[in-house]
């Protein structure tokens, strides 16, 4: 076992390698770009025996992801934000097929505007998919949940893709010492992909992707899948202690971290979550009880340990990286869904949106999150949602626009360098 | 099987692989396309198929073919191609599957994939220099979704979204030179009312690596709007008035395989489809006539 100092993107393309992935249909997109540049220069190397092909577009892209999948060998890709929305067709019609792959998303937030920097609301928009979409928070996840993925998309009790999310530039640009497991511990947690009987080949017809005609046979795949992403949740907790057996390190469906004797806690999913891991210490140390929930698997829900872990606490905050225009923070639905008439369900669950497109969460909002979640305990009533957003912040808004009105009306009917 | 195999219409194959019973239309040219297509081409054949009328062939639990079949979506079926293909040969380098085990791929789509919605994934497809053979059933406009017009639709075609005296304003865009342009394996256009030739053009094709794309145009007879029993009529109307060229490219050379000497006056093909009625009824439109008399008269004086 070696450790390097890899990005998170380093990260997921090692996933991809050490997992003895075939093929890999590719589209670039940053922040995901880093990807399939490393496979690129490994197959090029000769350090990887894997077939890459840049698609025309990531529609074409998941495309012969899943046609590849349907076919028999093991694939990987990856893409971001406006790719995934451009996929997204795909997406939904290759969980369908049950093709199983794995496919890294490095978030970044949605157009309009158009950004670089992370958010979830391009990969909560595949949530309703069939994939299954587990969310890391560390290089060292990312290269082990792509190794847990395959072998969770490829058992015959699921045989679904998955979807493996990193936040953009602050997990997938970001270095950090990870472990690279040997390639043969690998081969023991990971073996070939069996495609079974569901393979193209000259002996064994298929049809595959056929169409029904009715509501009947329709409703009846559909369930099917559906089904099939409730079995992830227990081969999940199978494949996440043979992963711990074999590799020393364990990636449970949430990560629960000093929830035991809280009475407050934090709910959030990605690599933000640090940031509230590490306030926890903070408060804690400043006499605090509270802790942080975060959920990995986010497809199929885990909503049982949710319950488990959020039971007995006196406010809890949902704190949403993404916004579902019109309603708000889509993971405090999810979780206000699930302990919903739960014995001992916290009776405050607040709802705060930050991070947005990149912007930071800071210390002292978590603090204030904290109060907030105090006093609600206290009065035992749940605040108004809120859009994490400072007066200075604000005001750098208003500066910008002001700079806006100024050229506007200073350039007025003047050609570019025209003197005023 | 080459070219030279196909002498007469004795030597066609008569395997009859594409099963009956289907839940096309009376008369579908692009069912007779197929049918004719799928004897050349065997049962070892996996077809990727975009959004389109023969979408319908293959409704669960039945299907009419003999070999393997995928359904894509409207704009991807040659990257399905590509992942098909990808994996066999990759399952065949890495002695994962013996190479007897291997399948042609095929994309087949109607022409509002082929000549609009599915372009980029066949840009990409020719780019890459994909080893499939794509075959489009050119019925001239979105005939499943009842026939509004395409980028394939012929000038002054009444569809259901050019229903106006005029027709369709636009020209039916050249798929053929588009592909051509960009040096592929094979590009030829067949209809299946010239059986002979179609299967000798695909029997070509078939033996070929590298990008092939097969047009087969498609007389519809609800699209079109003409009895059923007329379709093979029409089809040979449209070689023989010079409407529908039939011709092949390869290596950067393109050749016509049927000259139509003398060249029959193009109304005669009009004149018995309901989608160029107004040109006749209720009274002729010798404008729109002459132009489009005008236009196929310019390409075959093209023609060396």
């Amino acid at each position: 076992m070696t450790r390097q100092l890899l990005t998170g993107n380093g990260a997921a393309a090692w996933g991809a390698r050490l997992a003895a992935t075939d093929y890999v249909p590719a589209y670039p997109i940053t922040p995901q770009t880093e990807i399939i540049e490393t496979i690129a220069g490994w197959i090029d190397g000769g350090e990887m025996d894997c077939r890459m092909v840049t698609m025309d577009s990531e529609h074409s892209m998941v495309t012969a992801a899943g046609a590849a999948a349907a076919t028999g060998v093991r694939v990987f890709t990856a893409t971001s934000s406006q790719g995934l929305l451009y996929a997204m067709e795909m997406v939904f019609t290759t969980a369908g097929w049950r093709a199983p792959f794995v496919m890294v998303n490095v978030s970044r937030g949605l157009s309009a505007p158009i950004t670089l920097e992370p958010d979830h609301n391009d990969v909560f928009a595949a949530r309703d998919s069939g994939f299954l979409q587990i969310h890391c928070a560390s290089g060292q996840e990312v290269l082990d949940t792509v190794l847990m993925a395959f072998r969770l998309a490829e058992d015959p009790r699921v045989r679904l893709p998955v979807i493996v999310n990193m936040d953009g530039f602050y997990l997938s640009f970001t270095r950090e010492p990870v472990e690279l497991p040997e390639p043969a511990a690998v081969a023991r947690f990971l073996p070939p992909f069996d495609p079974g009987p569901i393979s193209f080949r000259a002996s064994k017809p298929l049809s595959e992707a056929v169409a029904v005609l009715g509501g009947v046979p329709y409703s009846y795949f559909r369930y099917e899948m559906h089904l099939a992403l409730e079995n992830a949740l227990a081969v999940y907790g199978e494949v996440s202690q043979a992963f711990a057996r074999e590799f020393g390190r364990t990636h449970e469906a949430v990560e629960a971290y000093k929830l035991d004797d809280a009475e407050l806690a934090i709910v959030m999913v990605g690599c933000f979550a640090t940031k509230a891991r590490s306030a926890v210490d903070r408060l804690r140390a400043a006499g605090t009880r509270i802790g942080l929930l975060r959920p990995r698997l986010f497809r199929p829900f885990p909503e049982a340990d949710i319950r488990r872990h959020l039971a007995g606490k006196r406010a809890v905050a949902v704190i949403d990286q993404n916004l579902s225009m019109g309603r708000g923070g889509i993971l405090h639905g999810e979780v206000a869904a699930a302990l919903y008439a739960a014995p001992g369900a916290p009776p405050v669950l607040a709802s705060f949106v930050g991070g947005l497109g990149g912007r930071d969460i800071a210390a002292e909002e978590f603090f204030e999150i904290a109060r907030v979640l105090a006093d609600a305990a206290a009065a035992g009533q749940t605040p108004k949602p809120r859009l994490l957003f400072t007066d200075t912040e604000l005001r750098e808004v208003r500066k910008l626009q002001a700079i806006a009105e100024v050229e506007r009306h200073e350039t007025a009917g003047k050609a570019p360098g025209e003197s005023t | 099987m080459n070219d030279d195999f196909i002498k007469s219409l004795k030597d066609m194959p008569s395997a009859h692989l594409l099963g009956a019973g289907v839940a096309m239309c009376a008369g579908c040219g692009g069912l007779q396309a197929l049918k004719e297509v799928y004897d050349v081409l065997g049962k070892n054949t996996v077809f990727v198929n975009a959004a389109g009328c023969l979408t319908l062939l293959a409704i669960y639990p039945f299907t009419p073919f003999r070999g393997s079949w995928l359904y894509t979506a409207m704009a991807s079926a040659p990257a399905g191609a590509q992942g098909v293909r990808d994996a066999l040969d990759i399952l065949i380098e890495k002695k994962r599957m013996p190479p007897e085990e291997d399948l042609d791929v095929v994309v087949l789509t109607g022409d509002g994939a082929a000549y609009g919605m599915g372009l980029s994934a066949t840009s990409g497809a020719i780019d890459r220099g994909l080893d499939f053979l794509y075959l489009c059933y050119d019925n001239e406009g979105f005939a499943n979704t009842g026939q509004q017009y395409s980028a394939a639709t012929p000038h002054g075609a009444r569809t259901a979204t050019s229903a106006g005296r005029q027709g369709y304003p636009g020209y039916k865009k050249d798929l053929f030179d588009i592909w051509a342009a960009n040096r592929p394996s094979y590009v030829a256009t067949a209809i299946a009312a010239e059986p002979l030739d179609f299967a000798r053009k695909v029997s070509k094709a078939k033996e070929m690596k590298g990008p092939r794309l097969v047009i087969a145009l498609a007389p519809c007879p609800p699209g079109w709007i003409f009895d059923p029993s007329q379709g093979p009529e029409i089809g040979r109307l449209a070689v023989r008035t010079g409407a529908w060229p039939l011709k092949e490219y390869v290596d950067g050379k393109v050749t016509h395989t049927h000259i139509p000497h003398p060249r029959i006056p193009v109304e005669e093909y009009l004149k018995l489809q309901g989608r160029f009625d107004h040109l006749f009824r209720p009274k002729r439109n010798e404008a729109m006539l002459a132009d489009i008399q005008a236009r196929i008269d310019a390409y075959w004086a093209g023609v060396a």
